[in-house]
């Protein structure tokens, strides 16, 4: 267990304590539960849970994704390393965890292990006992954060773990922009991320991740999410690197009108592997939710799509969407699509559709007889499948830079085989 | 410039051009009729070099090179073009994009430098506008939501960029209303020249009237039955290919 605060208040010892007792039980999760059936940890065997001591960046922290971002806080083996912050709205806290956690524990405490539940979560257990820093954002009732927050997650060159916690309360009607970005580092690493997200009535969170580490590191992410009365939460992951990344994200729409939209896109190569584990849980009436999980395997890739609509039986009116879009690029190439659709109430709109294909004759040819070599013009396909996939981005700026990742992921592709 | 001489073509068992003979000399327009299923569509994929065709006997030369040993790109480059008869969708792709990686391919293929995005435009611009293409439709994907007459429209417009030596269009008046035809007429009547050749295959001896051809076949069967010149179009107008249904030379 993390002892990082020295004289840590009662409630944090008792929630490391817990989470420490319940990863002693579990251990890491096997393939024999449902959750884990697509994805093992083996990798992670012979890997010590203790963060490792604090240490230099393993390379440099680069420009900000997004041209003009105010706020940004870097992290070095999930430690707070460096943060610029802008002017800040009135009330809003916007801080690294451990400082949070030192400093002003009170206002920790209400939000920690409130939605990361660790029952059924040996990873969220093993983060609860071993967190040491992460990122704080409260944003009070009725108050906007004009411009996105980058937090920025790199590792440095020891072979290490680490366990960053986020904590995002948005007030009523409170409206922010996050983008996560995973760069890892050539030394690998593991990082089992807990985010607790609340959303109060009316707020906006748009929330957007992307995934860029070197394939030696491995990602593990469990995304609580609550949200409140005609609030909505709007999430797009990006996984265009990272040997293993699992997104495991859980959204309680615990209040009428509140809604949720998770993305994600997903390029996987070589011997990758990309999870996207989703929970929509529909309590209250006139709830809507849409996920789409676009991406293209190519070598021996796989990728894992479980995503999951629950409608309890007073949660009339329900909308619920999936949708899984699939390239295959190579005959090894593997995608596991899981959609469950669990409905107590009798008056529900849920739909989903899943399609898997590789690249199309036709398409192909006809580019071809425009005179693209074949090498280009299947280029070109897979490049407007990722922009169709990235579409789901509402947000331009942020299309655009994470549209400059998937091109990077292109270009290698076609530097590797040619 | 293309000589086709006694071509055999296969899709799996089945046999579907018969030993096709056509020459088609260079400047002039050639026009091809015939009832559905004779093959007028395999024989414009064949030349453009589309895979699932078997070529079990005959020769194909164009330029005086062996068109049938060159990769679709290849031909492309050498100056063949193929107006579609269903311009495939490309999401995605914004038309603008796919239409100047083409272009640079083919230059390329040929030997000349890129056009950069400037003099891409320029060119662009003023071909698109004569063919009624709004720069809407250059930003959107490749014929996605395109209407049948605006894919059609956008096939002649890749043909007036790409400058093609031999035209091959698969029935590119089908679906089009009598503008859209005038349109599409024009646009491929300024690009007659007498170093390009064309083969207009079409079911209506409407478009002819706008594109006169120098002469018109008969295909059924598999087989060129008949040859003559534009009155013919006329007359099967009349008489339809009922004298061609047996499978036999009329
Ligand atoms: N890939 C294929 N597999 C099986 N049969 C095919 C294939 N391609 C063409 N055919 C058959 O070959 C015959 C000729 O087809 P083709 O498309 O060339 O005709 P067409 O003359 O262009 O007809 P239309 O006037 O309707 O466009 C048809 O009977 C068609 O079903
Ligand atoms: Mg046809």
């Amino acid at each position: 267990m993390s002892t990082l605060v020295e004289n840590q208040p009662a409630w944090l010892s008792r929630l490391r304590e817990e989470g420490a007792a319940r990863f002693g039980q579990t251990g890491l999760p096997t393939q024999r539960q449902e959750a884990w059936k697509y994805t093992g940890l083996n990798r992670l065997k012979a890997f010590g849970f203790e963060p490792a001591p604090a240490g230099a960046a393993s390379g440099e922290v680069p420009a900000a994704l997004v041209e003009g971002t105010q706020h940004r806080l870097v992290f070095v083996d999930g430690r707070l390393d460096a943060a610029t912050i802008g002017t800040l709205p009135k009330g809003v806290i916007l801080k690294g965890l451990a400082d949070v956690l030192r400093n002003q524990p009170d206002i920790a405490e209400p939000l920690l292990g409130k939605l990361a539940k660790t029952g059924d979560r040996p990873m969220a257990a093993l983060n609860a006992a071993w967190f040491e820093d992460g990122l704080v954002l409260i944003v009070p009732r009725g108050v906007t954060i004009e411009g996105p927050i980058e937090v920025t997650f790199i590792s440095g060159d020891a072979t290490a773990a680490c366990h960053p916690r986020l904590i995002v309360s948005l007030g009523d009607h409170a409206n922010a922009l996050l983008i996560e970005r995973h760069l890892g580092g050539a030394a690998g690493g593991f990082a089992n991320q807990v985010a607790e997200i609340e959303l109060g009535a009316g707020a906006q969170f748009r929330h957007y991740i992307l995934h860029a580490e070197p394939s030696v590191s491995t990602a593990v992410e469990t995304v609580s999410t609550r949200v409140g009365r005609d609030a909505a939460y709007r999430s797009f992951a990006l996984t265009a690197g990272g040997g293993l990344v699992r997104r495991e994200v859980e959204v309680a729409l615990c209040e009428t009108g509140a809604a949720a939209q998770i993305d994600g896109a997903y390029l996987v190569d070589g011997e990758r592997h990309s999870d996207a584990t989703i929970l929509i849980d529909h309590q209250a009436q006139h709830c809507a939710s849409r996920q789409t999980q676009k991406g293209v395997i190519d070598d021996d890739g796989r990728a894992v799509f479980q995503g999951k609509i629950l409608v309890r039986p007073h949660a009339q009116k329900a909308d619920g969407y999936q949708l899984s879009q699939t390239l295959l690029l190579s005959p090894q190439a593997e995608i596991d699509v899981k959609p469950e659709l669990e409905i107590h109430a009798d008056d529900v709109k849920c739909s989903h559709g899943a399609t898997v294909g590789r690249l199309d004759a036709d398409a192909l040819f006809f580019l071809r007889a425009r005179g693209i070599p074949e090498a280009e013009a299947r280029g070109l396909l897979i490049q407007g499948f990722i922009g169709g996939a990235l579409d789901e981005i509402d947000r331009p700026a942020v299309r655009e830079a994470f549209g400059k990742t998937a091109a990077d992921w292109l270009q290698r592709r076609s530097e590797s085989r040619s | 410039m293309l000589s086709i001489e006694n071509l055999h073509v296969s899709v799996g068992d089945r046999e579907i051009l018969k030993g096709l003979t056509l020459e088609i000399p260079a400047g002039e327009v050639h026009a091809i009729m015939g009832p559905n299923g004779s093959g007028k569509s395999t024989l414009s994929y064949v030349l453009s070099g589309r895979e699932g065709y078997e070529i079990t006997a005959g020769s194909v030369t164009y330029d005086g090179k062996d068109l049938l040993a060159m990769q679709p790109e290849e031909r492309a480059a050498a100056g063949i073009f193929l107006a579609f008869q269903y311009p495939v969708e490309i999401p995605g792709v914004p038309n603008a994009t796919f239409l100047r990686t083409a272009v640079n391919a083919v230059r390329r293929g040929r030997g000349e430098k890129d056009l950069d995005a400037i003099q891409f435009m320029r060119l662009v611009k003023d071909k698109s506008r004569k063919l009624g293409i709004t720069d809407e439709m250059m930003k959107r994907a490749v014929n996605v939501g395109f209407s049948g007459g605006e894919k059609k429209r956008n096939e002649i417009l890749q043909m007036a960029m790409l400058e093609p030596k031999l035209a091959i269009l698969d029935e590119t008046d089908s679906g089009l209303d009598i503008d859209a035809l005038r349109v599409v007429a024009d646009g491929v009547n300024m690009l007659r020249d007498p170093a390009r050749s064309m083969l207009v295959i079409t079911h209506y001896q409407r478009l002819l009237q706008y594109i006169v051809p120098d002469r018109v076949h008969v295909l059924a069967h598999g087989l060129i039955r008949r040859s003559g010149g534009p009155e013919l179009a006329h007359e099967l107008e009349q008489t339809g290919y009922a004298e061609f249904a047996d499978g036999k030379a009329a």
